[in-house]
């Protein structure tokens, strides 16, 4: 199980919390604010699990997490989940983030946390892992918000984001970690080329600017 | 109306969307909680206006300030508004809100019901998926309760988007209406199934969860969960299926045999470095609940270790952690394959990652021996001089503590050595465990009596140096090691050297800034060096100087007495008057020493830390017991809290006595004597204070030896333990040449080749003759009390068994009218029925019942037992011998059996009868016996269905090792097995049995190569070089070998020449012989027994790419079962279906190739169709075949 799903900054400003766990807001924050102490004291180049799962509930928990650019993306999990799955899943995860903001940075995340939760929702659902598929993440977001737009073009004017603040363009993920993860669920490939190891071996997407 | 409407999207231009209120917050940094509460005064205003779209707009932007940390339960109702809007785009809003705010709590929760029921049943996918979302993070009990048929529905949805969300959320249902997972089980179970690898994946996901919490549940789901994981190719389901097995293994070892074989060549052939950790760690896990009988143990480990070492050696810092991660799993039960790793441990202590040097500590931990112990606390200890953090320094600290002391210093071999690395570790500045330290001391000192000597002297050496002293400012810190020092020097002071100096070092002014509780210790133990100078002196009659030492403590002790730790004044005012008393009785001229060091006569025992707690109540002592009548319950209110004194009181008071005459007390008190001397607890008086070790009974049995070195090695410029080091080398080096020389005297009579020159661990023997004394515990202890379960675990009210058919009561409620009587919960709607049925004839028909459930838990039992032995029978067992008579004989006793159970069933419903005028009842028991008789017949056909049966059943008995070659010195037979594990590989296990009375050694066997297959030879030997046989033979003792043979086409059967070489020796001399023989490999040898599902089967035969050939064998008298058996047995078959006389085998080769049989018996002849892959094989296996059933 996932126990809470965390998006920071450098600085440990909350981009995103979910918590699958009721805790109530100051817990939370204080939850936040532990997790980034944790996060960022440690080096780049040392590994991504963290031990210190005492924030939320027993030895049992642990903190996976992979930094890119400017923010932290912070998964508590319990010990039924694979540790290298779940740091593909936040690949993954900032993947469908990069195809749905076409080019994704931070400034999306601040002014659009609904969508971002929005995309949270197909892939992991009440804290257990729902679609890993990307190509089917972003048809069923792109479904939806086209359900959305026919809904009321009256509003849109009013509820569309001045685009002025999107800022310039996010990296798109190297090419070949993108193929690697596309690939992830489609029962045809032999299982011995598969998401494992590549995006591990993709250390980190180069940044959010 | 439409002005209201105009009016409301004026409104709505001056309005902040979300996007406006993020740029708002991020310009008013400084006073951003002045601002943020403006808003939340705009949002309320927002709230209050009947449109919908404010509103939503309004609940988007307060699920931002949540995020914030804002609590916004107070728009809980009109979250709930917005929920139920008609728009998606506005839906999706109030379920994210819901899902980010309502908890169990949340009181307006109950409203949503309804409006869930309807959007769950929403025509649009997106309206249910949104609703599915939300209620997986804020569904209650009640919910889970009304929902769960509209949910349970769902899983059947069309759509897969649906399936895979209405499957996942089933787990948080079950979580809060544990009722609900029977009724949805089959469905769930279903799910495993399905078409979507989504749905698949869900349902995996949700039974891993379940079974993760209450394993023994959901082990009859292993032979579908083994399907789908030698099926499926999605990493995500194979990962979570592993896991699963993992956690079932420990109850089922059987199975982990079975997942062996899978794992590991999922191990071999994943690249994904995800799954192939999880199977390493699943493997571990297998291997863990085996016991050691398992013939690839040894080469799983192997794998898993070797798999492990190139994670730990990747550049990868991840990889690095969990290979180290999953080493520590192995490491507790095979730490001799981790140890020859030792070097790649040692080499992660130098990483910069903490997390993984952490890792490698704990690794450390399980890889000590005798051998090594001194040399990896060297490398330790190095590093604690290099280490940076206080943290990391004091977990190493912590660390090269816990190695030492493991299992009872088992690893130590020299404790002075041991007592220097403490005394080194003194130096450390700011670490927090000096009270560790202190603890080992003072244990070592205590428990390791020949040890005290050194210890005294280091120990005084300590009170001695300053700089322990000049600590003391730092709590907890390194001064906490005086406490020990301090005691030890005292409680063992007739070994020290210089006991005056220590004294005085005691007593010094500066001791006073130390800690209270240290200063205590000091007083304390400052009394019991007194005792023993003034002992020394006396015996010396050196009157003056016992009259000096009196003199410096009346003068030092007063700077205690002032202290304003209570327990230090209190001790040193006391200590005070008595030394006072001394020197009057000294300036008389009296001899005191006797007296004074009567004060600390007795040895102090080590005592268990549970032994207190493991002291059996005596017989007769009822600590519950009143000891006072019990309060009458009219007291008045204000009495109360005397009420509950008296209630807490029985149980620190013990039964107050009786008067008892004299006599009784005198006998008692001689009782109590005797008692005393026996326990262990009691400090006994000794007669002469000197002698008191000896004296002691139960240490006498301790010889107290001297020590090698009796000096303390004092060498300028080197730490101490160092030294040790080096000594302890050229020690062990001296006792390996002593150890030679004795054999070599042995030798020269015997000649017998000399063992491996490494040394092993029992061959180290102590410096010290060490008897290390054990932690008492009370006679008769009480056995360990183990910690009950959590009762407020959620995941207990899971642990239901899933096997029970389902009864009728067990339904999800259905809601279709909100009355009255829907409200309630299932239970109450069961009651009734339950009360009327149990009027009467409960007892009665209780036990049937039970019976019943009994069998069915016994033959869902036997289904997975049925599963888990369709491995191949090990082949080198013998099976007992058959009788028809005895089949016979079986199924008669199960027919009889079963007219039994039939005769008490109906004996059940007459007396339902009498008991019930309902006849539904009667209906529900006749259905619940459907099942029953179905599985009845089940069995009946499933027993000689397979060849997994064949464990049970009786056939000839078989052995698969044939003769390879004779003579009058040896007997020679072998079997040719193969394994999936090497495609190109099979291992002849050859059985030599010394028939004469000869010695046979330098066996070798060599065999004539051909192209095609090619013995493995150690490296560096040519192709003419035979291998030795790994021992020798005494007369009449035989032993089996293992050669591997490589092979390329395995279509064909071969022939090796070879020749067996050995020495036969006997009294009249030695003779060279040799042995011929032809080494066979049949076809069959290349088979692997495999297991195959009869639709696999069919779509294999239909598939076409198959080559056809056929037998037929004349004269045949065998029963078609034994038949059947010696197939599988000597072909490596496995029976795929059986009806009457005709059955379809199947089996693959080392190398894929399938084969498939259908064997058909007719009056008294076989015909064998084939159908293989391979041509060539399929005819020389038939072949093979044919010879075999020609024997029958």
């Amino acid at each position: 199980m996932i126990k809470a799903i965390l998006i920071f900054n450098n600085h440990g400003k909350p981009r995103l919390s979910k918590f699958y766990q009721p805790y109530s807001e100051d817990t939370q924050q204080q939850i936040i604010r532990e997790t980034f102490h944790l996060v960022s004291k440690r080096d780049e180049n040392v590994c991504n699990f963290l031990e210190g799962g005492l924030l939320i509930g027993g030895s049992d928990n642990k903190l996976i997490y992979r930094h890119y650019a400017t923010l932290y993306f912070v998964f508590c999990v319990d010990s039924s989940e694979s540790e290298l799955g779940i740091l593909d899943l936040i690949q993954v995860f900032v993947e469908t983030l990069d195809k749905c903001f076409e080019n994704v940075c931070e400034l999306d995340l601040i002014f659009h946390v609904d969508k971002v939760h929005n995309i949270l929702a197909e892939m992991v659902m009440g804290g257990m892992v729902l679609e890993t598929n990307m190509n089917e993440i972003v048809t069923q977001i792109d479904a939806q918000n086209k359900l959305e737009k026919s809904e009321h073009i009256v509003y849109t004017g009013l509820f569309c984001i001045s685009q002025d603040l999107s800022q310039a363009g996010l990296a798109g993920a190297p090419a070949r970690a993108v193929s690697a993860v596309k690939n992830m669920n489609l029962p045809e490939i032999p299982r011995n080329i598969n998401i494992g190891d590549i995006s591990i071996k993709v250390p980190n997407l180069p940044s959010f600017k | 109306m439409a002005l209201k409407m105009v009016k409301g999207s004026i409104d709505r231009m001056f309005d902040k969307n979300l996007q406006d209120l993020v740029r708002g917050i991020r310009n008013h940094k400084e006073d951003e909680a002045k601002y943020i509460s403006q808003c939340i005064d705009e949002i309320k205003q927002e709230l209050k206006q009947d449109n919908i779209a404010v509103k939503a707009n309004a609940v988007c932007k307060l699920t931002y300030l949540q995020m914030l940390g804002y609590d916004i339960s107070w728009a809980a109702f009109n979250i709930i508004e917005v929920m139920s809007a008609s728009k998606f785009t506005f839906k999706r809003v109030g379920y994210l809100a819901a899902s980010q705010c309502f908890h169990e709590g949340t009181d307006v929760i109950m409203l949503t019901t309804n409006q869930i029921r309807k959007d769950l049943s929403s025509p649009s996918q997106y309206d249910t998926g949104v609703a599915l979302t939300g209620l997986s993070c804020f569904v209650t009990p009640d919910l889970a309760r009304d929902l769960a048929n509209d949910i349970m529905t769902l899983m059947s949805h069309t759509k897969p988007y649906i399936r895979k969300k209405a499957v996942l959320i089933m787990y948080k249902v079950f979580l809060k209406y544990p009722e609900s997972l029977r009724p949805a089980f089959p469905r769930l179970k279903e799910k495993l199934e399905d078409p979507d690898p989504g749905v698949q994946s869900a349902a995996v996901n949700v039974i891993c969860e379940l079974a993760r919490r209450n394993p023994k549940n959901y082990l009859s789901l292993a032979p579908l969960f083994f399907k789908l994981m030698t099926s499926s190719t999605n990493n995500w389901v194979l990962i979570k299926i592993i896991k699963l097995f993992g956690a079932l293994t420990p109850l089922e070892p059987r199975l982990g045999k079975k997942l062996i074989e899978p794992l590991t060549n999922l191990i071999h052939s994943t690249s994904a470095m995800s799954l192939l950790y999880e199977c390493v760690n699943t493997v571990i896990a297998v291997l863990i609940s085996l016991s050691s009988g398992m013939p690839n143990h040894s080469a799983s480990i192997q794998l898993c270790v070797q798999k492990l070492r190139i994670l730990i050696e990747d550049s990868d810092q991840n990889l690095k952690y969990l290979g180290l991660l999953a080493m520590s799993k192995i490491l507790k039960t095979h730490p001799k394959s981790v140890q020859s790793h030792k070097d790649l441990i040692l080499q992660c202590l130098d990483d910069k990652d903490e997390s993984i040097r952490l890792r490698a500590l704990d690794l450390l931990y399980g890889m000590v021996s005798k051998k090594n112990l001194m040399e990896i606390v060297k490398k330790l200890m190095t590093h604690v001089d290099k280490a940076e953090g206080t943290t990391y320094r004091d977990e190493l600290l912590t660390k090269i503590i816990d190695i030492c002391s493991q299992s009872n210093y088992q690893h130590i071999t020299n404790f002075e050595w041991y007592i220097s690395i403490l005394v080194e570790l003194t130096r450390l500045e700011g670490t927090r465990h000096g009270h560790l330290i202190a603890a080992q001391m003072l244990d070592v000192a205590i428990r390791v009596k020949a040890i005290r000597k050194f210890a005294v002297s280091q120990m005084s050496a300590l009170l001695d140096s300053a700089h322990l002293v000049a600590s003391s400012t730092q709590r907890n810190g390194i001064c906490e090691v005086l406490y020990a020092a301090a005691w030890i020097c005292g409680e063992f002071s007739e070994h020290l050297q210089e006991p005056q100096q220590t004294l005085e070092a005691m007593l010094r002014p500066k001791v006073t800034t130390l800690p209270g509780h240290i200063q205590a210790v000091y007083v304390q133990n400052v009394v019991k060096l007194y005792a023993s100078i003034l002992q020394q002196k006396e015996q010396a009659a050196d009157t003056e100087a016992a009259q000096e030492v009196t003199q410096l403590l009346v003068e030092r002790l007063p700077q205690f007495v002032q202290s304003a730790d209570l327990e230090v004044q209190e001790r040193a005012s006391c200590i005070l008057q008595l030394v006072k008393h001394v020197q009057k009785l000294q300036a008389k001229g009296v001899p005191v020493a006797e007296e004074v060091s009567a004060l600390f006569a007795g040895e102090l025992n080590p005592v268990a830390p549970k032994a207190q707690k493991k002291v059996p109540v005596p017989e007769g002592l009822d600590l519950d017991a009143w000891i006072n009548e019990p309060p009458s319950d009219s007291e008045s209110e204000d009495e109360k809290p005397k009420a509950i004194f008296h209630e807490e009181d029985p149980r620190h008071t013990r039964r107050r006595q009786p008067e008892e005459d004299e006599e009784e007390l005198a006998r008692r008190r001689e009782a109590r004597k005797q008692e005393q001397a026996n326990n262990p607890f009691y400090i006994k008086s000794s007669p002469s204070p000197q002698k008191r070790y000896q004296d002691t009974p139960g240490v006498e049995h301790i010889p107290v030896v001297q020590i090698d070195l009796s000096v303390p090695l004092k060498v300028p410029g080197m730490p101490m333990s160092d030294q040790y080091v080096k000594l302890e080398e050229q020690r062990r080096h001296r006792q390996r040449m002593e150890k030679d020389k004795k054999r070599k005297k042995k030798e020269k009579g015997k000649r017998r080749h000399s063992s491996l020159p490494t040394e092993s661990d029992e061959d180290i023997a102590p410096a010290q003759r060490v008897d290390i004394v054990t932690e008492e515990m009370p006679e008769n202890a009480l056995p360990s009390d183990e910690d009950d379960k959590d009762p407020n675990d959620p995941y207990r009210a899971l642990d239901i068994d899933l096997d029970k058919p389902l009864a009728d009561s067990e339904k999800l409620p259905v809601q279709k009218h909100r009355n009255a009587e829907a409200v309630k919960s299932p239970e109450k709607e069961s009651v009734p029925t339950v009360e009327k049925k149990s009027k009467k004839p409960k007892k009665k028909e209780k036990k049937p019942k039970e019976r019943e459930r009994e069998k069915k838990k016994d033959k869902k039992g036997e289904d997975l037992d049925f599963w888990l032995s369709t491995t191949p029978p090990p082949a080198a067992v013998p099976v007992p011998a058959p009788s028809t008579e005895e089949l016979a004989k079986d199924e008669g006793e199960g027919l009889r059996r079963e007219e039994l159970e039939d005769e008490e069933d109906n004996m059940d419903h007459d007396q339902e009868r009498k008991s019930s005028r309902h006849k539904k009842k009667k209906h529900r028991k006749e259905k619940e016996e459907r099942p029953r008789d179905k599985k009845k017949a089940k069995r009946k056909q499933a027993a000689p269905l397979e060849n997994g049966a064949a464990e049970e059943e009786p056939i000839p008995p078989m052995s698969s090792y044939c003769l390879l070659a004779e003579n009058s010195y040896i007997k020679v037979t072998y079997d040719i097995q193969a394994s999936l594990q090497k495609d190109s590989q099979v291992t002849v296990s050859v059985i030599l049995e010394n028939q004469s009375n000869s010695f046979l050694k330098n066996m070798e066997l060599n065999v004539l190569d051909s192209l095609n297959t090619k013995m493995a030879r150690p490296e560096g030997s040519s192709v003419h070089d035979g291998v030795p046989v790994p021992f020798q033979l005494p007369p009449g003792v035989s032993n089996e070998a293992q050669f591997v043979f490589t092979i390329q086409s395995i279509v064909m059967a071969q022939k090796l020449k070879g020749t067996l070489s050995f020495i036969a020796k006997d009294d009249e001399g030695a003779t060279h012989e040799k042995l011929d023989f032809r080494l066979h490999f049949s076809c069959s040898s290349y088979l692997i027994t495999t297991p195959c599902y009869s639709d696999a089967f069919a779509k294999l035969l239909e598939s076409g790419d198959l080559n056809m050939n056929s037998i037929k064998v004349d004269g045949i008298s065998m029963s078609f079962q034994n038949l059947l058996a010696k197939i599988c047995f000597h072909h490596h078959f496995s029976v795929v279906e059986r009806v009457d006389s005709c059955a379809s085998m199947y089996s693959r080769s080392i190398q894929g190739h399938h084969v498939c049989l259908l064997v058909k018996k007719g009056e008294s002849s076989v015909s064998v169709d084939g159908k293989c892959s391979d041509a060539t094989l399929l005819s020389s296996l038939l072949e093979e075949m044919k010879t075999t059933l020609a024997q029958c």
